[in-house]
């Protein structure tokens, strides 16, 4: 569908432009914003930086819910420091997406309407004090994972905007894996909350990947722009192959009987994720889909009369200067 | 955290169609303590320019004393167009004032 | 000052960031604008760590092993030693950042008489501090200014919680016995002597927010003393404490 209308729409176009800005792109050449682009490159990037910015300001409520009952004064303030960071890359990321000729306000509209999607990991619930862990450990790592190589994506702006992002995000997956040792290693409650945090948050983590390749509608055109830079299946098998040993070194069991390695590939044969659940969620019927978005639009609307405030003080101030001069 | 599988999304073709009191962007430059130039490290929004400075205090380096902050305008930068790489590149619509990441910042960028 | 005066004055300096800084954190995520948010987070942290430093010390003063997760986490109520106006709830985002400046004006001036201690520690502790507050005071002094004189609807929830929130300001400069044991030691400043600054700085800010401080003298107390705290402080203490109440022992 949309694969079909950025073709659609290609075909408008200069077919020699398409061929240099190709050429570009090949040659691992950085498109800044000024440059011509394709319409469909513009509009899959808004797309996807936009859904990358939402992800990060959604992603604030799973672990905030927790921020006002971590355990110690230090888990606290890393905690928090944590999601200050996500808040901060969805500032960079909605800068990013503001290059290509929409603001950061539109957007927003777009998110609290539901017209944008955001991440659906951050539709499952934090219930325990280990989902904490959990959620460094396994959300950050599939993040990672996706992250680290669109530092190198074609679209300059977006890639400034990874490298600064992937700088910081450094220390959030290790709190998280630093959480489920401390709980891994302590009381049978505190092991019993581990497991059952990997037992929730293990399938949701494989998603965040996407369908797999086979399935995904617009994979191949963005390979070939350089802003998708990975298959979904190569990261997947990825993500476990890096984590079912993390798994093995914390004493937890990963929930699928279908995990084992495999010498002949030197993977970890698993198995896939229920998509029909996947397909659910993204339609709005996971589990918190709701209350996350009232969550978003609560904070927007209660918020509007202090930017609207700022913004007639500062309008009454440049007033007063002008009538100073 | 990262939206591994954006959705299909239509960018917004009418923005002038929908008017809105949104504060400005801000062009956000820093000379760290090492006494280098001022270099640009990102945007963001504020209502004026004092707010745009004490945002990017908060923002961009996460109160490390001893800095000094630029903070311009978005629609205020003059930005060279990048015609010397051929005619296939010509500017891109309007918004120009909009680009806030006009300038290349190293890959090793280093902490401000 | 004997060690069971000084540990509650400890108490005090520790109690108020804590509350105060999880009242904050309250907000995580939930701000106006980004880069309020992001302000906001810093704020907390900063009074974050700096009840891990009251807190800590005032435990060794103690001398009975606990430490400042300890004396955060484990006590009720009528132990906590924090004025009233940092446990009452954020409201929104206007009460939220007049609390805060009412708060920061009065830290500001006492970390700078802080510094000058007779107790090395504090002295450390409040130099440290004081920059921080310096950074909140200036910010949250910009909020009360340009949500006062901003717009119709930003001036009258200002003034509201100003109104609000002045009868809480007046226990910030009630002398007790604890307070005057830490003058004769030289070891922190008359509260009393404080109230004239800070009424002179308020009536400054307040005139640039035209926001009217209310005429009414009266000032609630009872949270420094810990005689009678408002009912907010146990709810707030029911979930911040609620891990280690729940799994008495294990570590986290």
């Amino acid at each position: 569908m949309y694969a079909q209308m950025i073709k659609s729409e290609a075909t408008k176009e200069d077919p020699e432009k398409l061929a240099a800005f190709q050429a570009r792109i090949d040659a691992d050449d950085k498109i800044e914003p000024k440059d011509w682009m394709p319409l469909g490159y513009r509009k899959t990037l808004v797309r996807q930086i936009g859904q990358h910015a939402h992800s990060e300001i959604v992603g604030q409520l799973p672990e905030g819910n927790w921020v006002t009952r971590a355990p110690t004064l230090e888990r606290k303030a890393i905690l928090l420091a944590k999601v200050q960071d996500e808040a901060g890359h969805g500032l960079y990321l909605y800068c990013a997406a503001e290059t290509l000729g929409v603001s950061r306000d539109e957007l927003t509209e777009d998110l609290l309407s539901g017209k944008m999607k955001y991440s659906s990991i951050f539709n499952y619930p934090t219930l325990t004090w280990a989902d904490m862990g959990a959620v460094g450990w396994l959300v950050d790592g599939a993040a990672i994972m996706n992250q680290v190589p669109l530092q190198r994506t074609s679209y300059g702006p977006y890639a400034r905007a990874m490298v600064r992002i992937c700088k910081e995000e450094s220390f959030h997956q290790r709190q998280g894996y630093d959480i489920m040792m401390k709980m891994a290693n302590g009381t049978s409650a505190q092991k019993r909350m581990a497991q059952d945090a990997l037992n929730r948050f293990w399938y949701p983590a494989l998603m965040m990947f996407g369908p797999s390749d086979k399935d995904s509608v617009h994979s191949e055109q963005s390979m070939a722009w350089k802003i998708k830079m990975n298959t979904n299946d190569e990261l997947r098998q990825k993500f476990v192959d890096q984590t079912v040993p993390q798994a093995e070194y914390l004493g937890l069991t990963v929930p699928d009987p279908a995990v084992k390695w495999n010498d002949k590939t030197k993977r970890y044969d698993f198995s896939e994720p229920d998509w029909d659940e996947f397909f659910d969620v993204i339609k709005g019927n996971g589990p918190c889909n709701t209350e996350r978005l009232a969550a978003r639009n609560r904070a927007w609307d209660d918020g509007a009369w202090v930017r609207d405030g700022f913004l007639a003080h500062a309008r009454k101030k440049a007033a007063r200067r002008m009538a100073a001069e | 955290m990262s939206s591994v599988n954006p959705a299909p999304y239509d960018a917004p073709e009418t923005e002038a169609a929908r008017p809105r009191d949104e504060w400005p962007l801000w062009e956000i430059f820093i000379r760290g303590q090492h006494g280098l130039n001022h270099r640009h490290v990102g945007s963001l929004h504020a209502a004026d320019a004092e707010m745009a400075v004490k945002n990017a205090r908060d923002v961009y380096t996460r109160r490390n004393e001893g800095v000094s902050i630029w903070a311009v305008e978005a629609r205020h930068i003059a930005a060279s167009s990048p015609s010397d790489k051929g005619p296939f590149y010509e500017p891109a619509q309007s918004k120009v004032y909009r680009h806030p990441t006009f300038f290349d910042i190293p890959d090793e960028a280093g902490h401000m | 000052m004997t060690p069971q005066d000084l540990f509650q004055y400890l108490l005090r300096l520790g109690d108020n960031t804590l509350v105060l800084g999880h009242r904050t954190s309250e907000w995580c995520g939930t701000g106006p604008v980004l880069e309020e948010d992001i302000a906001l987070a810093n704020t907390a942290l900063d009074l974050i760590g700096q009840t891990q430093m009251w807190l800590g010390y005032a435990g060794e003063v103690e001398s009975e092993g606990r430490s400042a997760d300890d004396l955060a986490m484990l006590r009720d109520v009528w132990d906590f030693r924090n004025v009233l106006l940092v446990e009452q709830p954020n409201g929104d985002f206007g009460q939220t950042m007049m609390r805060q400046f009412l708060f920061d004006l009065w830290h500001d001036l006492m970390l700078a008489n802080l510094q000058k201690s007779a107790d090395p520690r504090i002295a450390e502790i409040a130099e440290k501090a004081s920059k921080e507050v310096r950074y909140h005071l200036e910010r949250s002094t910009d909020t009360v200014v340009g949500l006062g004189d901003g717009s119709p609807e930003s001036h009258r929830r200002m003034q509201a919680a100003l109104n609000l929130l002045w009868p809480y300001v007046g226990e910030l400069f009630v002398p007790d016995d604890i307070d005057a044991a830490a003058v004769a030691a030289g070891i922190g400043p008359d509260p009393a002597g404080i109230g004239a600054q800070y009424r002179n700085l308020a009536d400054e800010v307040m005139a640039r927010a035209t926001l009217a401080i209310p005429s009414d003298p009266f000032a609630h107390k009872g949270g420094k003393s810990g005689f009678r705290h408002t009912e907010h402080l146990g709810h707030m203490l029911t979930e911040m404490q609620w891990l280690q109440r729940a799994y008495p022992g294990a570590t986290w």
